[in-house]
C-alpha cells in the first residue's frame, strides 16, 4: 500500500498548491445556492393588475374594494383603473402589466339575482408562475366575495382542512442546500479528479507510473483515494458555509455531522468511481472539458435537487432512478432539513454503495496498464 | 548474459508495422543508441522494453527478465526517461523524487541519502526546494534524469532526452549521462535522432529505419564500413552528359552519388581529389557553384545504409504522430 501512499500524498501535495482549482469547485456551488436559493425562493409580489369596470355597480364596488384589500395586505398584485380595454389588452401584450381584470356589466345585477355573475382575468400565460400565482390570488379573492354573512351558521356545515406542518417552516434555499452540497463534491470530482486525470494522461505523466513496480490496484485505488478526499473536504466545506448561509437550524450538532460526513464520504468515492469508469479509456482532454456540462446537467437537476422528482415524466424519472445524485440528495435533506435517523438514509447509502462497487468494478477492468 | 537481449521483436497497430523483426544485445555497461528518424520505431521499441507496450510477437528480455512474464522484475530494474517532460510541474524537484522513491518503495533510512546524492549528480541541490515550472528546459530533463536513477537501477533507458533543448543544454545533458553512467556502471540505453548525440555518446549504435534495423556497430566502424575517408560534395552549373562517369574516374575516388548538377564523392584522399576534380572541371569548361570537403560522418553512414538523408526523413511525418499527438 505504501506506493498507493505516494499517489495519493503527490495529488495531495498538487492540490494544496492549486488555490485556483480550490477556489472554482467551491466558489461556484455557493454562488448557486445564493442566486438560485434566492432567485426561486421569494414570494411573487407587485404584479399589476388592469381593472376594467363595465358596470360600476355595488357589486363591482366590493370587487374594487377587495382588490385593494390585496394590494395593500399580501401585496400580490397592485391594481391600476383601466376604462378603455383595448388599452388594458394592449398594455398587457406589451409587457406593461400582467394580468387585466373585467368587470362586465350587469355584473352587479347578476350578483343580486345570484343568476351567475361571471368576471374575465386575462392574464399572460408566457409566465406560468406569474399566471398560477394571479389565478390563486384572485381565486381566493372570489371565495372572499361569495362568502354570504347572512349564511353563517354556529357550526360548519362544510367540511375543512387544517393543515399542520411537521417541520419549521423550509426556504427555498435550505432546500436547495443538500443538491449545492453534492454539486461541490462533483465539481471537485470533475476539476480535481477527471480533467486533471486526463491531462496527467496526456501529458505523460502517467507513462512515469507506469514504468513503476506500481501495480494495476495500487494505482487506482490512489488515484480513486486522492479524488475521493479532495471531494470530501469541498462537500464538507460547502456543508459549513452553506448552512450557514442557508441558515439551517443547529447545523453543528455532533451526531448529525458525523451523519452528513458519512454521507458525503460516501457520495464523494461513488461520483469518483463513475467518473473513472467514464474517463478509463479517454485520452484527450477535450473530453472530460466536453461532457462537464451535459453531466452537471444530467446528474444535478434529474436528482430532485431543485424540483421535485414526482413532476418529471417518466423518461426523466428512470434517469432519476439511477442518478447517485439522486440517492445523496435524499440523504442530505433527510439529515438537514429533517434531522432524521440512520434508518431513513439507509437505502440511499445502500444504492450509493452498491454503485461505487459496480462502477469501480468495471473501471478497474477496463483499466489499462500498459498505453 | 547481456542486459538487454531483445529478438526478431516485433509491434503492429492495425496495418502499420512500427516495429519490424528487430534483433540486437545491449552488454553490461555499454551505452547503446537507437539512431533514426520519427516513426523509424525507436520509441514503440523503447515502450516495448520498459513494459509500456506489449510486443506483437519476438521476445526480448531487460536484465534477465522477460518483459511480458516477468514485467515487474523488469520494472524493478530499469530507469526510464520518457520522450515528453513528465516531472510534476507543481512539485519541487525534492518532492518530484521523493515521491518517485516511494514508488519504488526505497526504504526510509536510504531515500534522503540517495535523493542527496543524485541532486549533487545533476547538479540542481540549490534548486532543490523550487517548484519544476520555475526551472528552465535543461534543468527539468536534469530532474527527470535523477527521478529516473532514484531507485538505483541497473539499466537506464533515455527516449530522445535532449530533444527540445537548446545547444547549451544538450552538451550540459551529455556530459551529466556520461558522469552518473561511469559513476554507477549504468547500462544505457538513448534513443536520438541527433547523429552528434549518438556519436559523442554511444559505444555502439543501431541505425533504425522504417521499423528495421538497418545497421550496428561502434560510431567508428560504422564510418570505416561505408566507401572512402572524406565526402566531397559539389555542385557544378550545366554539367554534361555522362559527367559522373568522368568524376568517378578522378584519382582516390571510390563511388559517386547524385544526379542532376549536384554530386557526392566518395574518397580515400580528400585533398588529392579536390586538386584533380578542380583541374577536371575547369578544362572540361564547367563551372564549380558550389564545394565543401568533410570527412566521413554518422549523417553519411546514415545515408549509406537508408538511401536517405536523415535531415529529410524528419521533414516527413510519422505514422505514429497521430497516435501519440497529444502526448508530444
Amino acid at each position: 500500500m505504501h506506493r498507493t501512499w505516494a499517489i495519493i500524498e503527490r495529488e495531495l501535495r498538487r492540490f494544496r498548491r492549486s488555490p485556483t482549482l480550490i477556489f472554482m469547485s467551491l466558489f461556484f456551488p455557493i454562488v448557486q445556492l445564493v442566486v438560485l436559493g434566492y432567485a426561486f425562493g421569494g414570494i411573487v409580489k407587485h404584479l399589476k393588475i388592469a381593472v376594467v369596470d363595465q358596470d360600476h355597480g355595488v357589486s363591482a364596488v366590493k370587487v374594487r374594494e377587495l382588490c385593494n384589500a390585496v394590494a395593500n395586505g399580501a401585496g400580490t398584485f397592485e391594481t391600476i383603473a383601466y376604462s378603455d380595454q383595448g388599452q388594458a389588452l394592449d398594455d398587457l401584450r406589451n409587457g406593461g402589466i400582467n394580468g387585466v381584470l373585467i368587470i362586465p356589466p350587469d355584473f352587479s345585477r347578476l350578483q343580486l339575482e345570484k343568476a351567475a355573475p361571471r368576471l374575465a382575468l386575462i392574464e399572460d400565460n408566457t409566465d406560468n408562475f406569474v399566471s398560477s400565482t394571479l389565478a390563486a390570488s384572485m381565486d381566493g379573492m372570489i371565495a372572499t366575495l361569495n362568502r354570504q354573512p347572512a349564511d353563517t351558521h354556529r357550526l360548519p356545515t362544510q367540511s375543512t382542512l387544517d393543515t399542520v406542518e411537521v417541520y419549521p417552516y423550509v426556504p427555498y434555499i435550505q432546500y436547495l442546500l443538500p443538491g449545492s452540497i453534492v454539486m461541490s463534491v462533483f465539481m471537485m470530482v470533475m476539476i480535481g479528479g477527471g480533467i486533471i486525470f486526463i491531462d496527467d494522461k496526456a501529458r505523460g505523466l502517467h507513462e512515469g507510473y507506469l514504468v513503476t513496480p506500481i501495480t494495476k490496484f495500487e494505482l487506482i485505488a490512489g488515484f480513486n483515494l486522492s479524488g475521493t478526499i479532495k471531494a470530501v473536504m469541498a462537500g464538507v466545506v460547502l456543508m459549513t458555509v452553506g448552512s450557514l448561509i442557508a441558515g439551517i437550524p443547529n447545523p453543528f450538532e455532533p451526531l448529525r455531522m458525523m451523519k452528513v460526513m458519512v454521507v458525503i464520504v460516501v457520495t464523494a468515492f461513488a461520483l469518483i468511481s463513475l467518473m473513472f469508469l467514464l474517463m478509463v479509456r479517454v485520452t484527450d482532454p477535450l473530453v472530460p472539458r466536453a461532457m462537464f456540462g451535459v453531466l452537471n446537467t444530467m446528474l444535478y437537476f434529474p436528482s430532485g435537487a431543485v424540483y421535485p422528482r414526482q413532476g418529471f415524466p417518466a423518461w426523466m424519472q428512470l434517469i432519476s432512478s439511477v442518478d447517485p445524485f439522486t440517492y445523496a440528495v435524499h440523504a442530505l435533506k433527510c439529515l438537514l432539513l429533517k434531522d432524521t435517523g440512520v434508518t431513513a438514509i439507509a437505502g440511499d447509502l445502500f444504492f450509493l454503495v452498491t454503485f461505487s462497487i459496480v462502477t469501480m468494478t468495471v473501471a478497474t477492468l477496463l483499466f489499462r496498464r500498459t498505453l | 548474459m547481456p542486459a538487454i537481449d531483445v529478438r526478431q521483436i516485433v509491434k503492429r497497430f492495425g496495418t502499420f508495422t512500427a516495429v519490424d523483426g528487430i534483433s540486437f544485445t545491449v552488454e553490461e555497461g555499454e551505452i547503446f543508441g537507437l539512431l533514426g528518424p520519427n516513426g523509424a520505431g525507436k520509441s514503440t521499441l523503447i515502450r516495448m522494453l520498459t513494459t509500456l507496450l506489449p510486443p506483437t510477437a519476438g521476445t526480448a528480455s531487460v536484465s534477465g527478465f522477460d518483459i511480458v512474464a516477468q514485467a515487474d522484475g523488469v520494472r524493478e530494474s530499469i530507469g526510464v526517461i520518457p520522450q515528453a517532460m513528465t516531472s510534476d510541474l507543481e512539485l519541487s524537484v525534492h518532492e518530484n523524487l521523493l515521491i518517485f522513491a516511494k514508488l519504488y518503495g526505497v526504504p526510509r533510512a536510504k531515500r534522503n541519502r540517495l535523493i542527496d546524492e543524485l541532486l549533487d549528480a545533476v547538479e540542481l541541490r540549490p534548486w532543490a526546494n523550487n517548484q519544476v515550472k520555475n526551472l528552465s528546459g535543461g534543468m527539468r530533463r536534469r530532474v527527470e534524469i535523477a527521478r529516473g536513477l532514484v531507485h538505483e537501477p541497473s539499466i537506464f533507458f533515455l527516449d530522445e532526452p535532449t530533444t527540445g533543448l537548446d545547444p547549451v543544454s544538450r552538451v550540459a545533458v551529455w556530459g551529466m549521462i556520461h558522469r552518473v553512467q561511469k559513476q554507477r556502471n549504468l547500462t544505457v540505453l538513448i534513443t536520438t535522432h541527433y547523429m552528434d548525440e549518438a556519436d559523442k555518446l554511444c559505444d555502439r549504435i543501431a541505425i533504425v529505419d522504417h521499423g528495421q534495423l538497418m545497421a550496428l556497430d561502434s560510431p567508428m566502424r560504422l564510418k570505416a564500413s561505408i566507401p572512402g575517408k572524406n565526402i566531397l560534395e559539389v555542385s557544378f552549373a550545366a554539367p554534361p552528359e555522362g559527367w559522373d562517369r568522368v568524376l568517378a574516374a578522378l584519382p582516390h575516388v571510390e563511388s559517386v552519388t547524385g544526379q542532376h548538377d549536384l554530386f557526392r564523392l566518395a574518397s580515400d584522399n580528400g585533398p588529392v581529389t579536390t586538386t584533380a576534380l578542380m583541374e577536371t572541371a575547369t578544362r572540361a569548361g564547367v563551372a564549380v557553384l558550389s564545394l565543401s570537403v568533410q570527412s566521413t560522418s554518422l549523417d553519411d553512414v546514415f545515408v549509406h545504409y537508408t538511401g536517405h538523408a536523415l535531415r529529410d526523413a524528419l521533414q516527413e511525418p510519422s505514422p505514429m504522430d497521430r497516435t501519440f499527438m497529444v502526448r508530444r
